[in-house]
């Protein structure tokens, strides 16, 4: 367990890697990795059973990050939390490395390879309904992004973890509200997201997602009711903490020169000390 | 070849497989399920297994609905922890609609997912193309992992299945709807991966993989034999891996090579076996299959594949083209 004010440094650090990675030959996700890092913080570092030194330990929580484009802000979380050396984060998308711009198998603590998106939900069931099915304590945890939604089979998966009663089951949407070509509701409406979810028999609730106190309450309450599973809506913004991507459809994919990196790194750490 | 298909069967043999390969399949599954608590089915609304397997073995069924894309990364999800999965949907559904799942959470993950599909090739016939699979082979022997088979009657799909579930990676299996004649007549050594000499010959061999096309390789080389012609008679019912030492020993031994198959010859055995003789053992070839274009004209199976010549008299007059004689 960690105290606020370290999970807020932990969060800090991990979108610091993020810019690192991004400053590399061919840039990164940026956007998506910078939204989700507080939820990816929460997660790693207070709420997921899990053991670095052995990833397959048999008793862990299981996570899943559908959003596979935010493949750098998970290997800066899994290096933060020891699953491999921090060092190893400056070979992201170095030829001769295993880190991806989409996660694989070969990095320690990735459950599946995602990337294709639509699929994360779909494999949580799998794992949630085999796990309920042997009578075992493991929790899954499926981390999607907002213009995921908009896949079918998303909606195929959100009809059967209801159907099936899989109250250890957590989805969490990370909800910036844009996607590669701009507003999510002007691409492909969502809204009324959280009740769409209720609709299917999911308990859903809504909270910021850059709040780690709120995130650390809201998971403290999950399962809300045993035989359901839970939906945490949290409410984010693309490219948080660095202003000027902060909010703009065009932090999706980034490449940062030096002195974009510098600004960038400069306006996170000022917005930290606000 | 400890196979002799030319041996009069007992009655109680013929009375065994007296069913379609589908109903042989669905037998053998609750038979393997209930001798092994990890073997699950996993059903699409295919309508029958809900009295058949779920009747008996509640706890290990699970149905997902019409919702293919979701059933086959549940799949994947149940055989990462543990479970032998076996999905059942139809072979258009498999290889199309949820061919990413089955790419990415299946095939790239390596996982132990068996996926049985019926309706292969144009087996479900009347449907229409919305139904047919004419590219299912070539869409999943281009996965890496995965093992594709098709067997040739209901003995066969008992022994596939049998030997399918402790195959330690993904699997495709093929199956047709309707119930065929028996191509075995006594019981033989199945092998993943090693082709069955049905019948011997020196002048030319076709290889079939499939009922109906066993069956009219089989009834060629009857007609061919009455012409002086012999023909070796390879049943291929494991594309992938495929048997290249039968391959190529056939096309030294014989004259040229004749495939036939229910599926497009494009990707399926046709090419595949082209493939490997093209790089092996060049050799004359005629692919016989299902012509590339959608098949929307009115008939049963039998119907269908025989007007795209799969049938005795066109692989007859196929060899002969071949052999020019």
């Amino acid at each position: 367990m960690n105290d606020l004010a370290t999970l807020q440094q932990t969060a800090l650090r991990i979108r610091e890697h993020v810019l690192a990675m991004a400053a590399g030959p061919v840039g990164a996700h940026v956007g998506g990795s910078l939204s989700a890092a507080d939820i990816l913080t929460v997660l790693y570092f207070h709420v997921l059973r899990v053991r670095p030194d052995d990833p397959h330990w048999d008793q862990r929580d299981y996570f899943i990050l559908s959003k596979g484009h935010a493949g750098a802000g998970l290997y800066a979380t899994l290096a933060e939390r020891g699953f491999f050396p921090v060092d190893e984060l400056a070979t992201y998308a170095r030829p001769g490395g295993r880190l991806l711009s989409h996660p694989t198998l070969k990095v320690p603590g990735v459950e599946f390879p995602t990337g294709s998106l639509g699929h994360g939900l779909s494999l949580g069931v799998g794992l949630a309904l085999t796990t309920q099915l042997d009578r075992r304590t493991n929790r899954t945890f499926v981390l999607m992004g907002d213009g995921e939604l908009q896949e079918g089979s998303v909606w195929e998966a959100a009809m059967a973890a209801p159907h099936f009663g899989l109250d250890n089951l957590v989805a969490i949407v990370d909800r910036n509200r844009l996607q590669i070509s701009g507003r999510t509701e002007q691409r492909m409406r969502l809204e009324p997201l959280a009740e769409r979810w209720q609709s299917f028999g999911w308990n859903v609730l809504t909270v910021n997602g850059h709040d780690i106190a709120a995130l650390l309450a809201a998971f403290e309450q999950i399962p809300i009711q045993p035989m359901q599973p839970t939906l945490l809506l949290a409410n984010t913004v693309k490219g948080q903490g660095v202003k000027f991507m902060a909010d703009r459809k065009k932090s999706h994919y980034v490449t940062l020169t030096a002195d974009l990196h510098r600004k960038a790194l400069r306006e996170l750490h000022e917005g930290a000390k606000r | 070849m400890s196979l002799s298909a030319r041996t009069t069967p007992a009655p109680e043999w013929t009375e065994q497989f007296a069913a379609s390969d589908r109903e042989i399949y669905r037998k053998t599954l609750l038979e393997l399920a209930q001798r092994d608590q990890r073997i699950y089915c996993l059903d699409s609304d295919m309508g029958g297994l809900e009295t058949s397997f779920q009747a008996s073995l509640p706890g290990q069924y699970i149905d997902l609905g019409i919702a293919e894309a979701n059933l086959m990364s549940v799949a994947a999800g149940c055989a990462k922890l543990g479970k032998i999965p076996f999905v059942n949907t139809m072979a258009a559904f498999a290889s199309s609609r949820a061919y990413e799942q089955v790419k990415i959470d299946i095939a790239y993950n390596n996982l132990p997912v068996r996926i049985v599909a019926t309706h292969g090739g144009l087996a479900a016939a009347y449907l229409g193309p919305t139904h047919h699979a004419q590219q299912d082979l070539a869409a999943m022997r281009a996965l890496p992992n995965m093992t594709v088979m098709t067997p040739a009657d209901a003995v066969e799909t008992a022994k596939m299945v049998e030997a399918a579930a402790y195959l330690p990676g993904p699997v495709y299996i093929r199956l047709g709807r309707n119930r065929t004649d028996l191509v075995y007549h006594a019981d033989y050594d199945f092998a993943v991966g090693r082709a069955v000499e049905l019948r011997p010959g020196h002048d030319v061999t076709i290889v079939a993989a499939g009922s109906y096309p066993v069956l009219a390789a089989v009834a060629a080389h009857e007609r061919l034999a009455a012409l002086g012609i012999t023909a070796r008679v390879l049943n291929m019912h494991t594309l992938k891996p495929l048997d290249e030492a039968a391959l190529v020993a056939a096309a030294r031994e014989t004259r040229g090579i004749v495939t036939v198959e229910d599926h497009s010859i494009i990707g399926g055995l046709g090419g595949a076996v082209a493939e490997t003789l093209a790089e092996r053992a060049p050799t004359l070839m005629r692919r016989v299959g299902i012509a590339d274009a959608f098949c929307d004209h009115v008939g049963d199976h039998h119907h269908l594949i025989a007007s795209y010549g799969v049938t005795p008299g066109h692989l007859t007059a196929t060899v002969r083209e071949l052999l020019n004689r």
